[in-house]
């Protein structure tokens, strides 16, 4: 599904990955951990197609093709779909005329039929009940004025509309309370699938209690340190990511 | 045309027959630019409504009868300058009658090295050339016949020149008494203020009249801050009702400089202010405030406009008003984004509280935006006291009177507070409230 | 879809197949303008001598005003002895013979808007075999009305057979004396529209010019007035969502509005006119003014504008509150591309008790268009407790646009409550970011953020309308980002 190749990319000068290398198939589950500052929302935002962040060497290929390259509207109209740690709040435009306009953006560059209001309406109202969001949510403008937790549960109502062949979701955990986080939970735990590859990025291990993950990474110094299975990150759970600096130090030296 | 050529006039003579007389006449660029200030208070003479930035502002008062300029060899009595003084304030102090400096009334001992504290005729006569590059670079485009006035008279006034990375600990107080020759007479003082890379000072330029004569100040103040100065600047006018005071405020900011102006009007006198304020290079930072009380049949018109010229400079722009009587305000406040001004972030906001049914407000923010990669935003507001902050009050056991004093002086104090150094703040603030309670005349109260 | 609007443009359809001919009487006079060209003018409609008279008394003084220089506008002097103040229809061999003579980005538009073929070529002003023939729908539409009492005609129309009404109103509230355009358009004004909505009748439909071939040659001097007598409602559609060719390149209308006590008057315009070539070759400069007064306790007047053509655009539409409890508002989308310039805006002068009115403001600059927002807020002494509220934002495309706010709020009555707040952004890169993520290209997110933008306004407008006009402003917008 997605095959990173020794990624280095920097912002603004500065190197912030240095040659990441991760492979995820169809259907995994990757959780990347990592401390503060060790470069994982650039990986979510490399991934997804941001500005401002200069590849200076590496691929990152996506069902075969090179990701890098293209535009970030059609790394979306091919499946892949960024979980935003911060939903940008856009006045005016509501969250149904936005995922429409998404949504069959994506049909016709696939060559399907574009969904008609009906459709769509349908669609989206059993959508809704994944992550429990009331009807009026739709017609509300894109995250404005939602709370923190209402804003996590869009962007997971969203993915469940576009239903993505790859999902990144960027620290979707952080500041939720346990309820929100079950709910979030139990929405991308329906969400997968065989066909459907996701890469939860997240601080705490918390999330992984109701995400179970096929494999854990832990992302330090830009570069993955360590990988393992979900035992892992009970491991740093315990242990604080301390001892992943020295090991990424030990590793660089 | 004729009108306002006329009006203009016996200004123009009067200059033409003082010209050879004037501070360091004789020096050529000195000579050409009054000469071309002349000129253009002669083309356009003064103001009229038909002026779009003087629409709200008519100028008759002044023009009603003409203003001879006070003659050099005015002097202000030390009592009076005493009895005026701000208390608690440690200060160098320059003090000018008529827009003349009398050294002998001046404190300047123990300035540190690299400092000038000087008027500027002595300092023209002395060594003019300096001084005469410097001279109206700040002011740039004339923007009205007063400051064509101003400029063609360029004399006397004060010169404080800040070496690089001085730090001045003590502020430096400009004192300038009007009506010191009797009834009739005009005033232009021009000052210069000019800080050196890395320097720092305050300065309060402070008007006042000397009693009940008729009187015209027409004062401008230029401002040169070099790389990373920062100058902490107020203006407090506390002239009388007789007294016309037109200021102008030009400042000129170089990279990372900072300035921090304030004018406080608080006194009964009509008045006129023109601050211009130009960020030239990155970083450049305009803190540009004002309170203003226009009581009895005042007239405060306050014109600003701040210019950012370059990239990633702030400026912050916060003026209160209150208006009370027949008290007639005016707020126009402009910022300008050059093309090339990218990441400016600009903020403006005016507001006035009207006490009477015959006050009168005309506020008119304005941004001229021509970058695209800026956050700007201006308001502005008019309204009245807040009724349930003054029930509220009332209802603690405050009477209504005292009740509308605390809030129309909390409304005020957004201003004030920011004012520094504190003997300054409270002198203020005393000047305030004693205009809020008109039944008590300031100092009556002891 | 609003039931009358589809009625009409079924109607409009079908004209289309039956093919009406009218025969147009072949006359233009020559340029310039004096007292003759007035007469002419008169005659040609055979308007009652008050009219005349009125007309003259406005010539003598238009020639003593000066044209006005204060708008944050710029262009080459108007020689108004140049204009000819009369020209009928062209003739079918002057005119472009198929749409392959047509400049292909303005067909290209006309498809983006889906506007059927035929339509296509009158609106490119290509000599059709079928001749679209206006009177006939309006006649349908004007017996349905009249049975309500509802007068809606031509204004030449309502002079013979309402004089009354027309001598009481016209310039009652804009006077000749106004402004230098308003006097030049009450000299030589040529046709517009009438409407009267009797005591207490909600007219049932939109009231409209928008039949889009209709309004082709309404003339450049247009002139409307819309009188709502005691507790009536009428909304009025005014403009065109599709660019027109037009070979006259001032236009200077003017609209009033009556309304009077517990009346409301809703006055929806889309300006859509030719706003020149990319590098600001020709185009339409609309000058128009356009007011209404609120003559009676509880009246309402509102005015929604979405202005996207035009090279030059001067207009503010304004509401005098005389009337205690009057209300007015101002809603306004004004956008500019390429070399377009804009300084609109609106007054809102608060004379009666009680008076309040709202402004809203959403301007977009984009290419190297300037666009300035321009509105006075003024309360007498007589309007104790008047209220307003102003919101102006200016939404930034490019580096070369500008983007200006000139308020002025003139305040008598320490009663009143003014609140005005304004800013002033680029487009925000992470919203870009953040539906081009969600598979929306650069251009569909942009359009889509700025009709975001603007949606205080468009909720304003009727529903068909609105849709056009969210489609017009994309389409308006194309190439302004990237």
């Amino acid at each position: 599904m997605l095959k990173i190749s020794d990624l280095k990319v920097t912002v603004d000068g500065k190197a912030i990955l240095n040659g990441l290398s991760l492979d995820v198939g169809p259907g995994e589950v990757h959780a990347i951990m990592g401390p503060n500052g060790s470069g994982k929302s650039t990986l979510a935002n490399v991934i997804a197609g941001r500005d401002g962040y200069e590849v200076t060497s590496g691929s990152v290929s996506f069902m075969g093709n090179d990701l890098l390259s293209m535009a970030p509207e059609d790394r979306a109209r091919e499946g892949v779909f960024l979980a935003f740690q911060y939903p940008v709040e856009i006045p005016g435009v509501a969250n149904i005329a936005l995922l429409k306009e998404g949504l069959n953006a994506a049909r016709r560059h696939r060559g399907e039929p574009e969904l008609d209001a009906l459709d769509f309406l349908k669609l989206v109202r059993e959508k809704l009940k994944l992550v429990e969001m009331k009807e009026e949510f739709l017609s509300r403008s894109v995250n404005e004025g939602f709370s923190g937790g209402e804003k996590k549960r869009n962007e997971i109502f969203q993915m469940a509309v576009l239903e993505p062949s790859l999902a990144v979701l960027d620290e979707t955990d952080s500041g939720l309370d346990i309820d929100a986080l079950k709910t979030v939970a139990g929405g991308v735990n329906a969400l997968r699938s065989e066909d459907r590859s996701i890469i939860l990025v997240t601080h705490y291990q918390r999330l992984l209690d109701y995400i179970v993950p096929d494999k854990v990474h832990v992302l330090a110094q830009g570069k993955i340190v360590r990988s393992g299975d979900k035992r892992l990150a009970l491991d740093l759970e315990e242990r604080g990511y301390g001892w992943i600096d020295t090991a990424a130090d030990a590793a660089t030296a | 045309m004729s009108a306002m050529e006329s009006h203009a006039a016996p200004y123009v003579e009067a200059q033409q027959a003082q010209a050879r007389e004037l501070p360091g006449a004789g020096v050529a660029a000195l000579d050409r630019s009054r000469s071309e200030a002349l000129e253009i208070l002669g083309e356009r003479g003064l103001p009229s409504q038909r002026d779009e930035d003087w629409k709200y502002t008519s100028i008759k008062p002044i023009t009603r009868s003409r203003f001879s300029p006070a003659v050099s060899g005015v002097d202000c009595s030390e009592d009076f300058i005493a009895g005026s003084a701000i208390e608690n304030l440690d200060a160098w102090q320059l003090v000018f009658a008529d827009g003349f400096h009398l050294p002998h009334r001046s404190k300047t001992n123990g300035l540190p090295e690299g400092v000038q504290v000087a008027g500027l005729a002595e300092a023209l006569t002395r060594d003019p050339g300096p001084i005469v590059d410097r001279l109206g670079s700040a002011v740039g485009k004339m923007p009205h016949g007063f400051a064509a006035m101003n400029s063609a008279f360029v004399g006397d006034g004060a010169l404080v020149e800040v070496a690089p990375g001085v730090q001045l600990e003590k502020p430096i107080e400009l004192l300038f008494v009007s009506g010191c020759s009797g009834e009739g007479f005009l005033s232009l003082p021009r000052n210069l203020v000019i800080l050196g890379e890395g320097s720092q000072c305050s300065i309060i330029e402070r008007h006042i009249s000397f009693g009940a004569e008729r009187s015209l100040s027409n004062s401008l103040t230029e401002i040169i801050l070099d790389k990373n100065a920062t100058l902490n600047y107020c203006c407090a006018q506390d002239q009388a009702e007789r007294t016309f005071h037109v200021g102008g405020l030009f400042a000129r900011l170089a990279h990372s400089a900072k300035l921090k102006a304030t004018t406080v009007t608080v006194g009964k006198a009509w008045v006129r202010n023109d601050a211009r304020v130009d960020l030239d290079a990155e970083g450049a930072h305009a803190n540009l405030d004002g309170a203003y009380l226009a009581f009895g049949r005042c007239h405060v018109d306050n014109h600003t406009h701040i210019s950012h010229n370059a990239p990633e400079c702030t400026s912050r722009e916060c003026y209160k008003g209150v208006l009370g009587d027949r008290g007639h305000a005016v707020f126009h406040g402009r910022i300008v984004v050059q093309p090339n001004a990218q990441k400016t972030d600009s903020e403006q906001s005016n507001q006035n509280l009207l006490l009477s049914a015959d006050a009168q407000i005309d506020t008119k923010p304005q941004l001229e935006i021509y970058a695209d990669d800026v956050k700007c935003a201006h308001g502005a507001t008019v309204g009245q006291m807040d009724e349930a902050a003054l029930f509220y009050l009332v209802s603690r056991g405050v009477d209504r009177e005292t009740a509308r004093r605390m809030l129309t002086q909390a409304f005020a104090a957004e201003i004030l507070e920011t004012v520094t150094p504190l003997a300054l703040q409270s002198y203020l603030a005393s000047h305030v409230s004693g205009r809020l309670s008109p039944a008590v005349p300031p100092g009556a109260a002891a | 879809m609003n039931t009358a609007v589809k009625e009409l443009d079924e109607l409009v359809g079908r004209e289309y197949k039956e093919g009406f001919v009218t025969d147009i009487e072949a006359e233009t006079l020559p340029p310039g303008l004096d007292e003759s060209v007035i007469r002419f003018l008169s005659g040609k409609k055979s308007e009652p001598d008050f009219i005349l008279q009125w007309r003259l008394a406005a010539f003598d003084r238009w020639k003593a005003m000066e044209c006005p220089e204060w708008a944050h506008v710029h262009y080459n002097p108007i020689d108004f002895q140049a204009i000819s103040y009369y020209s009928a229809p062209k003739r079918d061999e002057d005119r472009p013979k198929s749409l392959d003579e047509i400049d292909p980005k303005l067909l290209e538009t006309y498809n983006k808007l889906g506007i059927p073929l035929e339509e296509q070529k009158a609106l490119a002003g290509i000599a059709v075999d079928v001749v679209f023939d206006s009177v006939s729908v309006a006649t349908t539409f004007k017996d349905k009305l009249a049975e309500i009492g509802v007068i809606f005609c031509p204004l030449s129309e309502a002079m013979a057979n309402h004089p009354e009404l027309v001598r009481e109103y016209l310039g009652s509230v804009v006077p000749p004396s106004d402004n230098f355009y308003a006097g030049l358009n009450s000299a030589v004004f040529t046709e517009g529209s009438f409407v009267y909505v009797p005591k207490g009748v909600r007219c049932p439909m939109e009231l409209s010019t928008y039949f889009r071939i209709n309004a082709l040659n309404t003339g450049q001097f247009e002139r409307t007035l819309i009188i709502a007598d005691e507790g009536s409602y009428v909304s009025y559609l005014e403009g065109c969502t599709a660019p027109m060719r037009d070979e006259n390149q001032l236009h200077a209308a003017v609209v009033e509005l009556v309304a009077l006590k517990d009346a409301q008057i809703k006055y929806s315009t889309v300006q859509n006119w030719y706003p020149g070539d990319e590098e600001g070759r020709g185009g339409i400069y609309n000058f128009v003014t356009k007011r209404g007064a609120c003559r009676g306790d509880n009246a309402k007047i509102s005015w929604t504008q979405v202005e996207t053509g035009s090279a030059i655009t001067w207009k503010y539409p304004s509401v005098l509150l005389e009337g205690n409890h009057s209300t007015g508002e101002f809603y306004s989308v004004a956008l500019t591309n390429n070399c377009q310039q804009a300084d609109t805006g609106t007054k809102m002068v608060h004379i009666g008790e009680h008076t309040s009115s709202t402004i809203i403001s959403k301007g977009i600059s984009a290419g190297r268009g300037q666009n300035a927002y321009r509105g006075l807020v003024k309360v007498l002494k007589s309007a104790k407790q008047a209220r307003n509220y102003s919101q102006c934002d200016s939404l930034l495309m490019g580096d070369r646009c500008g983007a200006h706010t000139f308020p002025y709020i003139e305040v008598k009555n320490p009663t009143a409550t003014i609140e005005h707040e304004a800013t002033t952004s680029k487009i925000g890169e992470d919203q870009l970011f953040y539906c081009r993520q969600r598979g929306l290209s650069e251009e569909d997110a942009v359009s889509m953020i700025v009709n975001g933008f603007c949606k205080e306004v468009f909720r304003e407008l009727p529903m068909e309308f609105a849709v056009e006009a969210q489609k017009l402003l994309g389409i308006s917008l194309e190439g302004a980002v990237g």
